[in-house]
């Protein structure tokens, strides 16, 4: 079931502001140049104020850069679109749709439902939602409905599947299963993964490329290369040390952040 | 505690023949009542000839909850149910046989406006036809102004709650506008509409826009962000955004704009049936009035009784139907 290889993203001196309420000018990226491959499954991780979040939101096409362009296999990204799938945090399910309609909402805008139906029902089988596709949300665990959200996004076949902390409002028992189901959608259909996470852990035990980026000025700091075979146990010694050694690199960012803030 | 009630049930289930002496109650206050009006004299001021129709009534409500007690004996769903509201219905009964004995017994009320009640069954014998045609009126002009009404404002709304620029222009109108009672525009719609049926038409549909529009839209402009987010990601162009996603996120709020509406239409209905319609259930009744009929003037209240709660409820069968995915919804 792998699919093709598309799905190459390309950012090219990124710049993007915000305008504070105050009037003050907040820089949220600057000069970002990152490639990422076809099938690639890259993790940003920083602090907060660093810009991650505006990564992804600019790569889904929610926002606009100011200055710079992302591309997606060369075409530049001009707006929302399904071939980028977005999954918060929050699983932001329509309340008024059930399981089944929620995860069908994308083939049946775009008017494909009746040669997808058979794919609508796969999808729910890979998420292992099947008998609950009459339940509404809030008949849901939060890690359910975090599987519904990821269903939904994958329900289009996009090329890049965009997570915001997905699994952060999770206990820390249904994280590392989702993380481990996530790990299998990937692994089976080759989807460029870029997910923003607060975890270390979760990044490592996930990821080919970590960005890790700093506050102030927003950048991408460092891009580690993870490059420990998989599966990937937590516990190992390169595991510990690529953890000990991101931690320094946030820990430091942090740190220059602090002096910046007294001086 | 709670596990004994349960063996009681079960028990009760097996057996099949159980009996409560609840489901006897309104039969019991319905024979009292029977008895009263047939044993006690009618007052000697009261000078109108007593008609049989209270009698016949309560003969006819004593059979009815006799059965309801028989069945009540054999299935366990209805005993709960009938044993539950029992003591309601023997009170109404006995209301009803207090109502007729400051009337007809003891004439405690002047009788012209008050009338007992079989007099005001008498009218529904003698009548009825008439009151059918009569909500039959009423009904065809409350639905078309109802409709479109209702239509206008989920339209007004979508654009208002949705366009900037609609907002603009729109709402500085619907707030001077939409706070004037629709009653106090018949002057106006009685000689701008060629008839009295389309200008009460107007009324009612004004009458019910402006909640609509107003909830519709205050609905629709609080719709979480995230899930326009979200569905642009999934594929969704902006008339799936409106009718796929913020129309059904604002359906809990258009419910209760609607609902306002029905109750501003009911009362728009009756005030211009009083003013300048013909026919219809409230121009009966204040035609009824000026002939100093007061029991017709009941009946027809009875029948708007009725007619509007069966509306209502119809309204909150819709609601059920479509909001059944919300969490803890009223009933009615």
């Amino acid at each position: 079931m792998v699919e093709l290889t598309t799905g190459s993203i390309r950012a090219e001196n990124l710049r993007k502001e915000f305008i504070q309420p105050d009037g003050q000018k907040v820089v949220a990226l600057n000069n970002v140049n990152v490639q990422i491959k076809a099938g690639e499954f890259v993790s940003l991780i920083g602090p907060s104020g660093c810009g991650k979040s505006t990564f992804l939101r600019l790569l889904a096409g929610l926002t606009k850069p100011d200055e710079g362009k992302f591309t997606l296999d060369g075409t530049p990204i001009t707006g929302p679109g399904y071939e980028r799938g977005l999954v918060f945090q929050d699983p932001t399910l329509f309340p008024w749709l059930t399981v089944y309609d929620n995860i069908a909402f994308g083939v049946k805008i775009r008017n494909v439902y009746h040669e997808k139906k058979k794919e609508v029902q796969d999808f729910i089988r890979l998420v292992g939602l099947e008998g609950f596709e009459k339940a509404y949300p809030h008949q849901l665990s939060g890690g359910m409905a975090q599987r519904v959200a990821l269903a939904r996004a994958l329900v289009n076949h996009p090329k890049v599947l965009l997570l915001d902390e997905p699994f952060g409002a999770l206990d820390a028992f249904t994280r590392m299963n989702m993380q481990d189901e996530l790990l299998k959608i990937w692994q089976e259909r080759g989807t460029t993964m870029v997910m923003v996470t607060h975890d270390v852990d979760e990044a490592i035990y996930l990821s080919n490329r970590i960005f890790v980026m700093s506050a102030r000025p927003a950048r991408i700091e460092s891009i580690i290369e993870v490059g420990i075979g998989r599966p990937r146990e937590r516990d190992l010694p390169d595991f510990l040390r690529l953890r000990a050694k991101i931690l320094q690199i946030l820990d430091f960012a942090g740190k220059r952040e602090e002096i910046q803030y007294y001086l | 505690m709670e596990k004994i009630n349960q063996t009681d049930k079960d028990l009760s289930g097996i057996s099949r023949l159980s009996f409560d002496y609840r489901t006897l109650v309104p039969t019991f206050s319905a024979i009292l009542a029977l008895l009263v009006h047939l044993l006690i004299p009618k007052s000697p001021r009261y000078t109108l000839k007593p008609m049989p129709y209270f009698t016949y009534a309560l003969i006819a409500v004593i059979v009815v909850t006799l059965i309801f007690a028989v069945i009540s004996l054999f299935s366990q769903r209805i005993r709960s149910k009938y044993a539950y509201k029992s003591w309601f219905i023997g009170a109404v009964l006995l209301l009803l046989n207090l109502l007729n004995i400051a009337t007809l017994k003891l004439m405690l009320l002047p009788a012209i406006y008050f009338p007992s009640p079989d007099r005001i069954l008498k009218v529904f014998v003698d009548d009825w036809a008439f009151i059918l045609k009569c909500l039959g009126y009423s009904l065809r002009l409350l639905a078309t102004g109802y409709v479109i009404g209702a239509l206008a404002g989920m339209t007004t709304g979508i654009l208002v709650g949705w366009s900037k620029k609609w907002s603009y222009w729109v709402n500085p109108l619907i707030k001077i506008i939409g706070p004037i009672p629709s009653t106090a525009w018949v002057p106006i719609a009685l000689v701008s509409f060629p008839t009295s049926f389309s200008a009460s038409a107007f009324l009612i549909a004004l009458a019910v826009w402006f909640p609509t529009t107003v909830l519709t839209s205050s609905g629709i402009s609080n719709v979480q962000n995230s899930f326009f987010e979200v569905s642009s990601t999934l594929g969704a162009k902006t008339l799936h955004k409106i009718f796929k996603v913020a129309l059904p996120a604002a359906a809990p709020s258009i419910f209760v704009g609607v609902f306002n509406g029905t109750g501003a239409s009911f009362i728009t209905l009756m005030t211009a049936e009083m003013m300048g319609v013909k026919y219809g259930i409230g121009w009966y009744i204040n035609w009824q009035k000026d002939m100093l009929s007061y029991s017709n003037v009941y009946a027809g209240l009875i029948v708007i009784a009725i007619t509007f709660s069966l509306i209502i409820t119809l309204l909150f069968k819709v609601r059920d139907r479509v909001l059944g995915w919300q969490k803890g919804v009223i009933k009615w």
